[in-house]
């Protein structure tokens, strides 16, 4: 038999493909006789549509033309299914957001098309918008439902108005957070062929080809076997590419039916940005009671995130950022109430993290004003208070893993040399005028997998088939984006099946193909669909072995020999696994009570920065990411996970600020919307712990969205202990915190001049 | 790409001679195409709004680094990857280096030129304010004949410049008399690449002893052009180099810049940030 894959950093299953070039993304396709299409949105926030023009010199005869007029047409309805059916796929009479689309094109010529979508303008009357949480929350106009708000939550846990009494101390503050812009290095596309003789079949860039599927049944009222959407390779996602392909596959796909012919819509950069779901902004008040011992006795979290102008999965993003507010800590009394509120931005959608970063950055910066006013250190404040096993979190979910959160903070500290540096800092601040080093860290959890009962609901199902040559195929709806999926998926079912790696094979997700596995996204195809992967391979390796054609051991010849002759008695072999949740897990979705997720990922990240007090710009010069993850299945790809999102939470803290006017982002380009460079990102040093998951493939967990969680509070916190001075209040609440910002902060508080 | 490619044309010369008939024929009509990372950047974004282009990059006229006893010449097709590595204007200008240095990243150092940086005209061009205190010269050329003009003044206002329609810049002029100045340099941009600056500062200084004899002080990003700071060199000239001068010429130099918010910054960053470049530079100035 082989030697063991899990645990191995084997080389990535597409990675071959990718670096010479031969993979195809969807802008490399190209279909006989194929139009190019494009989108024409609103230029401002909100409105009603009068009438659209077409004007001069532009042979529109030539052109396909869909509006909202033309759905009607169709069997289906005019809204992007996913959670609330309220978004359009194009706006017929009112107007919610800058950049909603209002019509399509189409046309051979893509230049022409770019000259045509310029000479396109709207009747718009406009109607007064709102673009801040305040505003939506005061409704000072009503723009969604009964009162601007898409969803609210309420965790409560022991009596928190009966703490407040008994604290020594009550520390109040307020936090910011901005939206961010996922930045895959490809931007979105599709290609459609859509008729009523063959259906609708599209390939494109994507997370969710079962999201865009349901999306579409629901746009042409097909039947599901009607609808076929295949994923180009893709360049990256991030979240980016989880809900909005819905809409551009839709868009394709209206213009090829009313064409009959193949229609390829590609975004630019500058439409993907300006058009597309980013992170949701935020804003959280917090209100601790502490005891004079540093015991954290209760706090009040209001937590609230703009969703933009439709429902979209801001529900969902609200959930899983209400159930991190509390952090790992033991808080005998807790209450989170959360909002996601409407406004009229372009929607905010998916992006790693998913909520968490916002409400864990709340807590991680607000500890620390808890601990400067018990009088206390951060760390000696959390170790205090870090949930340990038997202990609850916020939702009453009992610990059972046998976490140790002191002892990762003191490895942690031992491999940054935490204190020796809180003293050489110290001396180096006292010495220089000109710029000050600062040490900081943030210690956090992140639930894997779909919230509460949603794995349930989603119920996914993996399949694995054998061929007459004894290679095997795994048959999954999860996606390859960079991630290094198909690469975990073959590694676990090597292992399972005891034969070689480059025996396994992927099938490229294709709703006509594969059965629905759940969506990429939530940290949950390593752990929740690699675990379906692992099971419907030993079934299948259970199949061999009780026709009789397999011993126990085998080699990969009697591999294949068994699976020849099972193929030439029986007909295709293929076995098939579907989720059965760990026993024990109890969801209350009213009260929000009960094990939220199966498990948790742990970790402390410490960040070392040098604030420049010429120009208040912050580097970053060193960073400790420390992680419990249960088993690392490939080293080099969970080190990589861990390095992007810090780098890209490295973005969110200091440089990637989306500059709004009018609810428009305007600098929608990559010279001004500043995501950091190789140069600008520090040696990111990264450590796992593994604790075995019993429930997830050779125990692992997910881990994808963790590195998005720490980093943003982590270098918060080094900035304050680098500039701040006993006696002098330096409130840093908010990111991304800007020079520009600092600046004001410093000036302004007391701070250098 | 938003701009409708059947409308451009880029012709390439056979020689200068051509390139400066096509721009003198129809004037307004043809313009230049140097390296192409600005006028690129506006093509795909469908912002460029000139349609007929005459390529420079292989007239020989324009390109290469002379030096004679009293100048060093540039000519206008000189790549930032080529500056850098120029042994005499790294040791008499290194400032123009340190700028080539921080443009872009290297794809755009290989391509872009100093002659284009100049007139394409922006504000934020890393390589003037070098120019500024070099007090360099241009020699422009034309179908006409060629003038030689002073590179502080060439800019006119917000992307105007002196040049005119049928005008190319051949060469930059660098009188080599920075023997003896302290210079000095720096770039803020946020990030450490690809970064378009919001302030930066070329300046260089001749003391005597203690007294600043002369002092000449640039800055990018400030203004609608890049911009000498004349009345905080005057405030400074003839002084000694102490906290009570530095802080005066902070005050006059708040005073004599005006600058703007826009996406990439604020007035106030800017302001507040060029005077405490003024003053890094002062309190370096001993160790330049
Ligand atoms: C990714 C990127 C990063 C960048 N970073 C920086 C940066 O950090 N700092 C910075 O200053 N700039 C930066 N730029 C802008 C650009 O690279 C520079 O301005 C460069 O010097 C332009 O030179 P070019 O040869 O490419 O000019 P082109 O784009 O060819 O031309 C620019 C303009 O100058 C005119 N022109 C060119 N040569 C002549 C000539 N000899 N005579 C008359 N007119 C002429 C052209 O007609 C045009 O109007 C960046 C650009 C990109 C795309």
């Amino acid at each position: 038999m082989p030697e063991t894959h899990v645990g191995q950093s084997v080389f990535r299953k597409e990675g071959f493909d990718k670096v010479t070039g031969r993979a195809r993304y969807v802008d490399d396709l190209t279909f006989p006789d194929m139009l190019h299409g494009v989108t024409v949105r609103s230029p401002i926030a909100r409105g009603r549509l009068r009438g659209v023009q077409f004007g001069d010199g532009i042979p529109w005869h030539e052109f396909t033309i869909v509006t909202a007029q033309d759905i009607q047409d169709i069997p289906g309805a005019n809204c992007v299914a996913l959670i609330l059916e309220d978004q359009p796929y194009l706006a017929s009479d009112t107007i919610n957001h800058p950049e909603e689309p209002i019509l399509l094109l189409a046309h051979r010529d893509k230049y022409l098309l770019e000259k045509a979508r310029r000479a396109v303008s709207f009747d718009i009357e406009p109607l007064p918008a709102i673009f801040t949480i305040e505003d939506s929350l005061n409704r000072k106009e009503l723009i969604w439902g009964e009162d601007n708000s898409f969803k609210s939550f309420l965790i409560e846990k022991g009596d928190v108005d009966a703490a407040w009494a008994q604290a020594d101390f009550i520390v109040e503050g307020e936090y910011e957070t901005g939206a961010q812009e996922q930045l895959y290095i490809e931007p979105n596309g599709m290609i459609a062929i859509a008729n009523p003789a063959e259906g609708v079949t599209v390939w494109g860039s994507m997370q969710c080809p079962y999201y865009v599927h349901k999306a579409l049944i629901k746009l042409f009222g097909l039947p599901p076997e009607k609808i076929r959407v295949v994923q180009a390779v893709t360049g990256g996602g991030f979240g980016g590419k989880e809900e909005y392909p819905s809409m551009i596959a839709g868009h394709a796909a209206l213009l090829a039916w009313k064409a009959g012919k193949p229609v390829k819509l590609i975004y630019d950069r500058a439409e993907d940005m300006v058009a597309t779901t980013k992170r949701h902004p935020s804003k959280t008040r917090i209100r601790t009671a502490v005891g004079k011992d540093g015991k954290l006795l209760a706090t009040e979290i209001d937590f609230v995130i703009d969703g933009g102008a439709y429902a979209t999965l801001s529900s969902v993003v609200l959930s899983r950022g209400t159930i991190h507010a509390a952090g790992p800590y033991n808080w005998p009394n807790v209450r989170v109430r959360s909002r996601a509120v409407a406004t009229n931005h372009p929607p905010h959608g998916a992006f790693r993290g998913f909520g968490a970063p916002q409400s864990i950055f709340a807590m991680e910066r607000h500890l620390n004003q808890v601990a400067q006013t018990v009088g206390l250190s951060p760390e000696e404040l959390r170790r205090r208070n870090f949930l340990k096993p038997g202990e609850t979190t916020s939702t009453g979910q009992v610990i059972h893993e046998k976490i140790d959160l002191s002892f990762l903070l003191d490895r942690a500290f031992s491999l940054s040399d935490y204190h020796a540096k809180k003293i050489r800092f110290a001396e180096f601040n006292a010495a220089n005028s000109t710029e000050k080093k600062g040490i900081g860290f943030a210690t956090f959890m992140h639930g894997a997998g779909f919230t509460g009962s949603g794995e349930v609901y989603l119920s996914s199902v993996v399949g694995v088939e054998a061929t007459p040559e004894g290679r095997v195929r795994v048959l999954t709806s999860n996606t390859e984006i960079g991630q290094g999926s198909f690469t975990i998926f073959s590694q676990i079912a090597a292992d399972a099946l005891g034969i070689d790696f480059d025996q396994i094979e992927i099938a490229q997700p294709d709703t006509a193909n594969v059965p629905n596995s759940g969506p990429t996204v939530a940290s949950r195809t390593t752990m929740i669909v690699g675990k379906l992967v692992e099971s419907a391979a030993l079934g299948l390796r259970q199949t061999l072995i009780a026709s009789g054609l397999l011993g126990e051991r085998y080699s990969a010849d009697e591999f294949a020999e068994a699976c020849r002759q099972h193929i030439a008695a029986h007909g295709e072999l293929k076995s098939f696994s579907k989720y059965e949740p760990p026993p024990g897990v109890h969801w209350d979705d009213e009260k929000y009570q009960g094990e939220a997720y199966g498990t948790y990922a742990w970790a402390v990240y410490v960040a070392e920065v040098t604030v420049d007090l010429t120009t208040y710009e912050t580097r970053v010069d060193d960073f400790i990411a420390l992680q419990e993850v249960g088993k690392v299945i490939n080293p080099v790809l969970a080190a990589g996970q861990i390095e992007g999102g810090v780098a890209q939470a490295i973005g969110y803290a200091l440089y990637e600020n989306v500059v709004w006017r009018d609810g428009r982002m305007v600098n929608n380009q990559m010279t001004n919307y500043i995501m950091p460079t190789s140069a600008d990102v520090p040696p990111i040093r990264v450590y796992f712990e593994e604790l075995p998951y019993a429930f997830g493939p050779s125990g692992a967990k997910g881990i994808g969205e963790l590195p998005m969680d720490g980093p943003a509070p982590a270098i918060l916190n080094a900035i304050e202990d680098a500039i701040g001075q006993p006696g002098i209040q330096t409130f840093l609440g908010q990111i991304p915190l800007m020079p520009e910002t600092l600046m004001k902060v410093m000036t302004t508080g007391g701070g250098n001049d | 790409m938003r701009a409708f490619l059947p409308d451009y044309e880029l012709k390439i010369p056979a020689n200068v001679g051509e390139a400066l008939r096509l721009l003198n024929d129809e004037p307004g009509i043809w313009r230049p195409f140097a390296g192409g990372t600005d006028l690129m950047v506006l093509l795909e974004a469908g912002k460029l709004a000139h349609k007929r282009f005459v390529s420079l990059w292989s007239l020989p006229e324009l390109r290469g680094i002379e030096a004679s006893d009293s100048h060093v010449t540039i000519g206008a097709m000189t790549t930032y990857s080529q500056i850098q590595r120029h042994d005499v204007l790294r040791a008499e200008f290194p400032l123009l280096g340190e700028a080539a240095n921080l443009t872009g990243a290297i794809a755009i150092q290989n391509r872009g030129t100093i002659g284009g940086n100049i007139a394409n005209a922006s504000p934020a061009a890393d390589s003037l304010p070098a120019l500024m205190v070099y007090e360099a010269e241009l020699e422009l050329i034309s179908a006409g004949g060629s003038r030689v003009v002073p590179y502080v003044g060439f800019h006119t206002g917000y992307k105007t410049t002196l040049m005119r329609e049928d005008e190319l810049i051949r060469a930059i002029r660098l009188p080599r008399l920075t023997a003896g100045w302290r210079q000095h340099s720096r770039k803020v941009g946020t990030r450490k690449a690809q970064a378009i600056s919001k302030v930066c500062i070329a300046a260089m200084a001749k003391l005597d002893g203690v007294t600043i004899n002369d002092i000449r002080l640039a800055y990018g990003s400030v203004a609608p052009t890049p911009v000498r700071a004349w009345k905080t060199e005057v405030a400074l000239k003839g002084r000694k180099l102490d906290s009570a001068t530095i802080q005066t010429a902070r005050a006059e130099l708040l005073n004599e810049l005006k600058p703007i918010d826009d996406i990439r910054s604020t007035a106030d960053y800017r302001s507040r940030v060029a005077a405490n470049l003024l003053v890094e530079f002062l309190n370096r100035l001993n160790q330049l």
